[in-house]
């Protein structure tokens, strides 16, 4: 029997944080432990560190230090983008636009303001490849649109949406535009000049990172209302004590992601095309979603026809592989994931799909380990399955 | 696989009877792909009426498929009314227990079982008073799969 690895290929879940990144971070915990709002030299110390790490995020999306506020990471950068920014301007209207396949910190909170605070909401549909068409956003304009919100890169199938043109669309008719970048942090070059961004999010954890960590970028001249309250820390706008250690180590992942970018977007790529190929060509009755062109460097989303996702990942957790799927058992049934069913994907089909992501940890040897595991891994369910090639669905 | 204990996983990683019998006394499915499970159950019957051999084949998750090897060797060696008490519970126990999300997936062997031995009583013109509940299209009306009311 071969040697079993461990391969990870779910970098678009999570990170591991680089060691270079962790050696930032420890003297913060240890010996720079102050706290950043304290007068007195160790407190100075933190401040120091505070600012600098500021410099590095606004570096890698070409933003001022001044427009970023460190947060506790993407889920709570686009709550606080979408509520406050709601309130605030709800007596100018209640309507606000997103997509289909946005990631549940902003779908979620959508269907909160919806729900509970009389916002109306207009999920724009994607194409087959998993795009926004900014024409179908400007469509969806109104009177009373107060807010656009469109993601950057998709976590699922990895598409790029056209944000400078829904930029545009927004700036065209005077409405705010909040995009939620963080899949594409590291992964595509992000200028929030040329995309018009008011309002732009990201989480540490996914370049390399540490988990609980984040920012919203909010352009100068916006003023977006507090949301967490307390102390005046962040120039007032949340309330807190900083998380120095993980706003340091946040600040040297941002300054390596900008460092190394075409090192790490060849390197992905590189192995998730050689991926691609391999399964595409070696095992039958596979489909690849989404995009070809306009993705994610590090982003697979392949169906495999006639096994469910679940038992796929069991048999990969088995032979030592992560990967995550598209669907998710409630208590009642399975739940085929949102973004695959935008894509107009039939049911049966989303239920047998898996998310590969590759990362800047992954070799070529761990990615033929992965194909050939997964070759006999559906071969084996596929001889369990009840629906077959011969037997059709 | 942490949520799921030592037995279950055994019996999806290495699932017992899979495959169809050949001339098979009875044949029966249940469930759907949509809905994320789908189990064929074939049983071989002699002539006292006892089941000789089941084997099943089956599209679902981990769960669907543990439930599946663990629902045919129960029933081997059973006679078909006994066969029929063979509950969703039964074959939860006999597990060892499932993810309260994952009890879902274990109803579909109880109904196979049902499936399967409706066949054989029809082809030879049996009845049984396990099978007196017995819908043979209920998978026909579960199309919507109950889409869970936990979304927002
Ligand atoms: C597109 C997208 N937005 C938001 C989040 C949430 O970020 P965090 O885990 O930092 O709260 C994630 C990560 O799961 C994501 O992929």
């Amino acid at each position: 029997m071969e040697e079993r690895r461990q391969v990870y290929l779910d970098y678009s879940a999570t990170t591991p944080v680089k060691q270079e990144v962790a050696d930032e971070m420890i003297p913060y915990f240890t010996q720079n432990y102050g706290n950043a709002s304290s007068i007195y030299s160790v407190g100075a110390v933190a401040k120091d560190a505070l600012e600098k790490a500021r410099g590095q995020v606004a570096s890698l999306i070409n933003a001022e230090p001044s427009e970023i506020i460190f947060t506790s990471g993407g889920t709570e950068s686009d709550n606080w983008a979408l509520i406050a920014m709601a309130r605030k301007l709800k007596n100018k209207g209640r309507h606000i636009i997103t997509s289909a396949i946005e990631h549940h910190a902003v779908l979620h909170t959508c269907q909160y303001l919806a729900k509970n605070e009389g916002f109306d909401i207009t999920y724009v549909g994607v194409n087959s490849d998993g795009i926004v068409d900014p024409a179908e956003v400007e469509a969806a304009v109104r009177p009373d649109t107060i807010l656009i919100s469109i993601m950057f890169v998709n976590n699922e199938v990895g598409s790029i949406q056209p944000v400078e043109e829904i930029g545009a669309v927004a700036k065209k008719h005077g409405i705010l535009f909040h995009t939620d970048a963080v899949q594409a942090a590291g992964n595509v070059p992000i200028d929030v000049k040329k995309i018009q961004a008011d309002m732009l999010s990201l989480s540490a954890h996914k370049i390399y990172g540490p988990k609980g960590c984040g920012c919203l970028y909010v352009r100068r001249g916006v003023i977006l209302p507090t949301y967490i309250h307390g102390g005046a820390q962040e120039n007032k706008k949340r309330a807190g004590t900083e998380n120095i250690p993980a706003i340091v180590g946040f600040g040297k992942a941002a300054e390596i992601a900008q460092r190394d970018f075409d090192r790490h977007v060849s390197h992905v790529k590189s192995l998730r095309d050689h991926f691609v190929e391999r399964v595409l060509a070696e095992v039958p009755k596979t489909h690849y979603n989404g995009s070809r062109e306009h993705r994610h460097p590090g982003n697979a989303n392949i169906t495999f026809e006639y096994v469910e996702g679940e038992a796929i990942l069991l048999y990969l957790d088995f032979a030592g592989i992560c990967a995550s799927s598209g669907s998710a058992c409630s208590s009642k049934s399975l739940q085929p994931s949102h973004v695959l069913t935008a894509l107009g994907i039939p049911v049966e089909l989303i239920h047998g799909s898996i998310r590969f992501t590759f990362g800047d940890m992954t070799t070529m040897e761990d990615v033929d380990y992965a194909v050939d595991q997964i070759k006999k891994i559906i071969a084996r369910l596929r001889e369990i399955s009840s629906v077959s090639e011969e037997k059709g669905w | 696989m942490a949520m799921y204990n030592d037995k279950v996983i055994d019996h999806f990683m290495n699932p017992h009877n899979v495959g169809e019998i050949e001339d098979a006394s009875g044949i029966g499915t249940f469930g759907s792909p949509v809905c994320g499970d789908m189990m064929q159950m074939s049983i071989k019957v002699d002539d006292n009426g006892i089941i000789t051999d089941a084997k099943f084949k089956t599209y679902g998750c981990g769960s669907a498929i543990a439930s599946s090897s663990i629902a045919t060797d129960m029933i081997i060696g059973k006679t078909c009314e006994e066969a029929l008490k063979v509950t969703n519970d039964d074959v939860l126990r006999e597990l060892g227990g499932l993810p309260s999300v994952k009890v879902h997936c274990s109803i579909l062997s109880e109904q196979s079982i049902k499936a399967a031995i409706y066949d054989y009583a029809q082809k030879n013109g049996l009845e049984f008073e396990g099978l007196k509940d017995f819908d043979p299209n209920a998978e026909d009306h579960d199309e919507s799969c109950e889409l869970s009311d936990d979304e927002l």
